[in-house]
């Protein structure tokens, strides 16, 4: 009987009120003395304290400062392999890989463009500290702090030549993600590194399937092509890359004089490795002229980015929440489709007026097509620059690392017979130190 | 640098010093700068309830097994009611805590027997998958007092949360690790 009544009642209130979501139905109970109300708060475990996330932050700049000691000052490929094996199952497996400097690009962006998020301490040392290392020596981060690295450097067993103009327009590859990942935070879509991050469903063992066909076909390509994310995708390697050209210390492959003997020049998995200027340099007015042409036609590279980017406006605005949602409810009350999703159920409970929505989603428009012009104009920009860089001359005496490309991973050390040489000496000389301190 | 010296002229390598030092204090300063204003601190994942529609993303996007998002019971707010619309679903054949009779697909909610005539109902938290059943049969019918909350004893706190991404309600928000969990306030 009573619970017909109480079914009653439920009828009753459902037929009432359907939307007023925290109403009280049913009051609370007179409960006879005696019963104690649990706590509702005790269910919930508090976050972990910010020490995780410290630790974190010493261990990056620990193992930032040893990748930097490894491949500068001990010259050391072992030592460099080792430390990233390290890497790889500390912030890896360990900590599953997040946060990492490579998505902290997002969060600073978030910090500038939302005035409600306050960037976490840890998230800003996890994306200034690998930019700083790189300033003073080079990129060590990637050559043994980064798991994404790590991962794709072990991997790569037999690699082969990518041609210097597919690298190079691969190589633009990052600006371009860099930018969009920029734009999609900015404008309040996602965090698009993290999102479509290859290897962080590896870290986690667990991954959708789109992620893990993704991340294992990058590691088969990284089998014969050196670290394909780092170079052709990752959008903090992009900033890496801009910075290392700064550096005050860096991989020389040689220790002391280059002896010209060309042993090195196919070591570099990645295309770093420069090689010296022709004895006989090209006709000095054929070059000022291409130039002068790729300085003219930078202002016009930059003008069509900016078109193309506008032209694409619509498709990077639909990944925000706000115009998805606003087309679809559009859809459904111009009679388009049938039925209603999630969001649009989740949209009408809300009670809010679909003209605020359409105006809402119209600020957004507004916004993805300045953003997205800026981006195109950008990624204009970026393949100027790099024309300009073609045609740029500098004359060079050695075998060089090229800065921006070059992860410090020491494999050209092995190839250098200077350094061989080198190698022998100091290691005679630790061996005698080693007899001196038996003896005595 | 030892190419210092065989450079004809020093002044590349001065303008590179001062881009270099220029370079590190704008990075320096930027990051110091987003930090300072505001309240530092780590930020955490977290779903305001008054947005959450319960449709069950929580119980299958979250990057782990089992998801982190688990239900939550404010015994404050709720009726006791003896017919739980959170509880059993919506024809039951009996009021008996049989499987048949249940909303909940892992049997996490305990109902026990206080007084004539009501029954508490609690959240056993290592066998509830956080699917939002319970939520919705409660928001629908009842006093709205079962809701979904993160916890943090499971979260990873992903930078994208998986869960956040796919939530139609955009219920999903940041909050300030000193205060991780949105109660609901009893009016």
């Amino acid at each position: 009987m009573r619970s017909l009544h109480a079914l009653l009642i439920t009828l009753a209130a459902a037929l009432c009120g359907g939307d007023a979501l925290a109403e009280q139905r049913f009051p609370p109970p007179d409960f006879s003395p005696g019963y104690s109300m649990p706590v509702t708060e005790a269910q919930g475990a508090p976050a972990r304290d910010d020490a995780r996330g410290y630790i974190d932050a010493a261990a990056l700049a620990a193992a930032l400062a040893l990748a930097s000691y490894l491949a500068l000052g001990r010259r050391s490929r072992r030592g460099l392999v080792v430390l990233g094996i390290a890497s790889l199952a500390y912030f890896g497996f360990y900590r599953h890989g997040c946060i990492c400097p490579i998505g902290a690009i997002q969060n600073v962006v978030l910090a500038i463009a939302d005035s409600g998020y306050a960037l976490p301490l840890t998230a800003a040392i996890f994306f200034a500290l690998p930019l700083l290392f790189t300033l003073f020596f080079g990129r060590a981060f990637c050559a043994a702090v980064c798991p994404l690295g790590a991962i794709q450097d072990i991997v790569l067993v037999s690699p082969v030549a990518v041609p210097g103009w597919l690298a190079r327009a691969l190589g633009l590859v990052p600006f371009v993600y860099l930018g969009a990942a920029v734009l999609l935070v900015a404008m309040g879509s996602t965090f698009l590194i993290c999102r479509y991050d290859p290897f962080v469903g590896f870290f986690r063992l667990s991954a959708g399937l789109d992620l893990t066909i993704f991340g294992a076909s990058l590691l088969v390509i990284g089998v014969f092509v050196g670290r394909p994310y780092c170079r052709f995708l990752c959008p903090y390697g992009a900033l890496l890359g801009l910075v290392s050209r700064l550096s005050w210390r860096r991989v020389r492959i040689t220790p002391a004089e280059c002896i010209q003997c060309r042993l090195c020049e196919d070591s570099c998995p990645f295309g770093a490795i420069t090689t010296p200027s022709p004895e006989t340099p090209p006709a000095r007015r054929a070059g000022k002229t291409a130039l002068a042409l790729t300085l003219l036609a930078l202002p016009v590279v930059i003008g069509l980015g900016a078109l193309a980017g506008r032209a694409l406006s619509p498709a990077f605005a639909h990944t925000h929440a706000t115009i998805r949602l606003a087309e679809r409810v559009w859809l459904e009350d111009a009679g388009r489709v049938d039925g209603t999703t999630d969001q649009s159920d989740a949209f009408r409970a809300t009670g809010l007026s679909t003209d605020d929505l359409y105006l809402a989603a119209g600020a957004v428009r507004a916004g993805f097509d300045t953003g997205t012009t800026l981006l195109g104009a950008f990624v204009g920009l970026v393949i100027g620059a790099t024309l300009l860089r073609i045609s740029l001359r500098r004359k060079r005496t050695e075998y060089e690392a090229d800065p921006a490309l070059c992860v410090a991973c020491g494999r050209c050390y092995r190839y250098c017979p200077v350094e061989i040489d080198r190698r022998k000496k100091l290691e005679q000389a630790e061996g005698r130190a080693e007899q001196d301190d038996g003896s005595a | 640098m030892a190419d210092h010296e065989t450079k004809p002229i020093p002044r590349r390598g001065f303008m590179r010093a001062a881009a270099r030092a220029a370079c590190a204090l704008g990075i320096g300063g930027g990051a110091a700068y987003l930090i300072a204003p505001r309240a530092p601190g780590e930020r955490v994942w977290q779903i305001d309830p008054a947005k959450c529609i319960a449709c069950g993303n929580c119980a299958t996007y979250c990057v782990l097994r089992e998801s982190a998002v688990k239900c939550v019971h404010s015994f404050a707010m709720c009726g006791y009611c003896e017919l739980c619309t959170g509880f059993f679903n919506p024809a039951p054949n009996d009021l008996t805590t049989a499987a048949e009779n249940v909303l909940c697909p892992t049997g996490a909610i305990v109902r026990r027997f206080v007084e004539d005539p009501y029954f508490e109902y609690t959240i056993d938290r290592d066998l509830c998958i956080g699917c939002g059943k319970c939520v919705k049969g409660c928001t629908m019918f009842g006093n709205s007092s079962l809701y979904l909350q993160v916890g943090h004893d499971r979260c990873l706190n992903c930078n994208q949360c998986s869960i956040a991404a796919a939530c139609p309600a955009e219920a999903w928000v940041r909050v300030p690790a000193a205060r991780p969990y949105l109660w609901k306030k009893v009016t």
